[in-house]
């Protein structure tokens, strides 16, 4: 599947709730089915400090395509991270680099998107960009 | 007459709304409280009235201007119970006034051995200025350890101090554990070995009477909006003679006597530490504040809120895996927990969600939470203007998240 085509799969799944913590929950379910990070990667180099929770990210470069995993100690931003997860695996550096994230504003997660505190869901953004750019000159 | 909570409540326009469709109850008021319609329309009133730059204009707005900034001053002053009107020092806020102190009093009087004392409560702001000033001079930052329950170790403060010793900085009130420190034991504790205090009052000015003589404090600090009032305005208070005897902090207008190329010389307190155009709209602010405050009463304020903790504490004791941050027997209406299993940050997006407004996080005092080996709290702060209704509301949100996450 592309990018946008998960994306729109996203948008489509969280549009059955209108009450917020229904939402949650769902995010929550994305936390507990986000695959573990092998301990030897939760390194300082891969830890996003946002204000609040602590996000783990790593990524590899197989086949072509990049493949992430992460985790975090707070359960939301890990359900955050997981939907990152789900729609950059295995895309390629190109794809990665030229996406619009169109789902966070559509499922109503734009509010976590201030730069300084909180979860920083945007340095999350950030990190996977900067994986996929050095991935891609690499390819190159 | 008293004013009842629901008329109480009628002066904050803005506790009157709903959020994500939820009645807001707004329990964030360590972080900063809510503003009164008399305070608000004390700006709005300004801006069509006398607004005008302040000290140096020759026409009518001006003197107007200036009258209410200098009456704000005199009503501050009788606020804290300060000696003397040039004693008050409108700065930026609780921050800009220990940054002045840290800056003027150190270029004075810190020389490379010294130490300056802080304690293990304290915000950031109480901190990192003492920090800086000892990486100038080559100073040493020593730390008044705390106990379990969240009170200063005052029996340790004897040793700590020495003959090298400058300056003691505490907090009258924690913002984290919302412990009252016995702050006039403290002073006098450092006194008697010569050794003056700042006391960071930022949590205390807006729970009981603060009365800087009896305290016999050397420099008090808080910010405005903390009480009511605007923000981007604050106090200094600093003893006559110490102010007179520090240096300027930042030089520009309205602080100088005299300027040439060759030598500049520096106006009278209080003006020789407001450089620049000073927020002279929030000063006035900040003193109707004051009086808003007064009308209400501290007696009153101090029944409220203390009802308020206790009913809040109680009802959290019976939340399973709840642990509260400050046990201490004189708290003022501020509660730090964690709920086993659930990381503060998920909780407060989830309370956020039902219309709750809290605080998550370090609040500012990362010293303090490594003290406790956690990362963070959710606090829970009351004024006046809360309700228990609105505290069975949190419990509730509470009881309802503990169950999403350990059923």
């Amino acid at each position: 599947m592309t990018i946008n085509e998960i994306q729109n799969e996203i948008i489509e799944e969280f549009s059955i709730f209108d009450d917020w913590m229904d939402k949650y929950e769902y995010i929550i379910e994305f936390a507990k089915g986000l695959p573990a990070i092998d301990v030897n990667k939760k390194t300082p180099q891969n830890l996003i400090n946002g204000c609040q929770s602590k996000v783990w990210l790593d990524a590899e470069l197989i086949d072509g395509k990049l493949s992430f995993t992460a985790d975090s100690d707070a359960i939301i931003t890990k359900g955050v991270v997981a939907l990152l997860v789900r729609i950059f695996n295995e895309q390629p550096a190109t794809e990665i680099l030229n996406t619009d994230l169109y789902f966070i504003a559509k499922i109503g997660l734009s509010q976590n998107l201030s730069p300084t505190r909180a979860n920083g869901l945007l340095s999350m953004i950030k990190r996977i960009k900067s994986y996929a750019l050095a991935f891609n000159s690499l390819e190159k | 007459m008293q004013k009842s909570i629901d008329e109480i409540r009628k002066d904050f326009p803005i506790l009157n709304q709903k959020v994500y469709g939820k009645p807001l109850v707004y329990l964030d008021n360590g972080a900063t409280s809510q503003k009164p319609l008399l305070v608000i329309n004390a700006e709005k009133e300004i801006y069509e009235t006398i607004n005008s730059n302040i000290h140096r204009g020759v026409h009518f707005l001006s003197g107007e201007m200036t009258n209410a900034y200098e009456n704000a001053r005199t009503t501050i002053q009788k606020f804290i119970n300060a000696k003397f009107s040039e004693e008050i020092i409108f700065t930026k806020g609780a921050t800009d006034s220990i940054n002045l102190v840290a800056f003027s009093f150190g270029e004075q009087f810190v020389n490379e051995g010294d130490e300056i004392i802080v304690t293990e409560m304290e915000h950031h702001a109480n901190i990192v200025p003492w920090q800086m000033l000892c990486q100038r001079k080559k100073a040493i930052l020593k730390v008044l350890p705390i106990s379990d329950e969240g009170e200063l170790i005052i029996s340790k403060l004897d040793n700590l101090i020495t003959s090298k010793t400058r300056l003691l900085a505490a907090t009258h009130t924690s913002n984290v554990l919302g412990t009252i420190n016995p702050v006039k034991e403290i002073i006098e504790k450092a006194h008697k070995q010569n050794v003056p205090v700042l006391i960071d009052g930022s949590q205390a000015i807006l729970h009981s009477k603060i009365d800087v003589i009896d305290l016999n404090a050397d420099f008090y600090v808080f910010s405005g909006h903390k009480m009511y009032a605007p923000t981007g305005i604050g106090i200094l208070y600093g003893k006559k003679e110490l102010l007179e005897k520090i240096p300027p902090y930042q030089g520009g207008g309205d602080m100088v006597d005299n300027v040439s190329f060759e030598k500049t010389t520096y106006a009278e307190l209080p003006f020789k530490f407001e450089a620049g155009t000073s927020n002279f709209v929030g000063a006035v602010a900040l003193a109707k504040a004051s009086e808003y405050i007064e009308s209400i009463g501290f007696e009153f304020i101090k029944k409220q809120e203390t009802e308020l903790l206790n009913y809040a504490t109680e009802k959290m004791q019976t939340v399973k895996g709840l642990k509260i941050y400050g046990t201490s027997k004189k708290k003022c209406s501020i509660i730090s927990f964690l709920v086993e299993n659930i990381h503060a940050y998920d909780m407060g997006l989830m309370l956020d969600k039902m219309g709750i407004a809290v605080r998550t996080g370090s609040h500012c005092a990362q010293p303090l939470m490594k003290r406790f080996g956690i990362e963070g709290t959710i606090r829970a702060s009351f004024s006046f203007y809360n309700t228990k209704d609105e505290i069975d509301s949190l419990i509730q949100g509470i009881e309802r998240i503990r169950k999403m996450f350990n059923d």
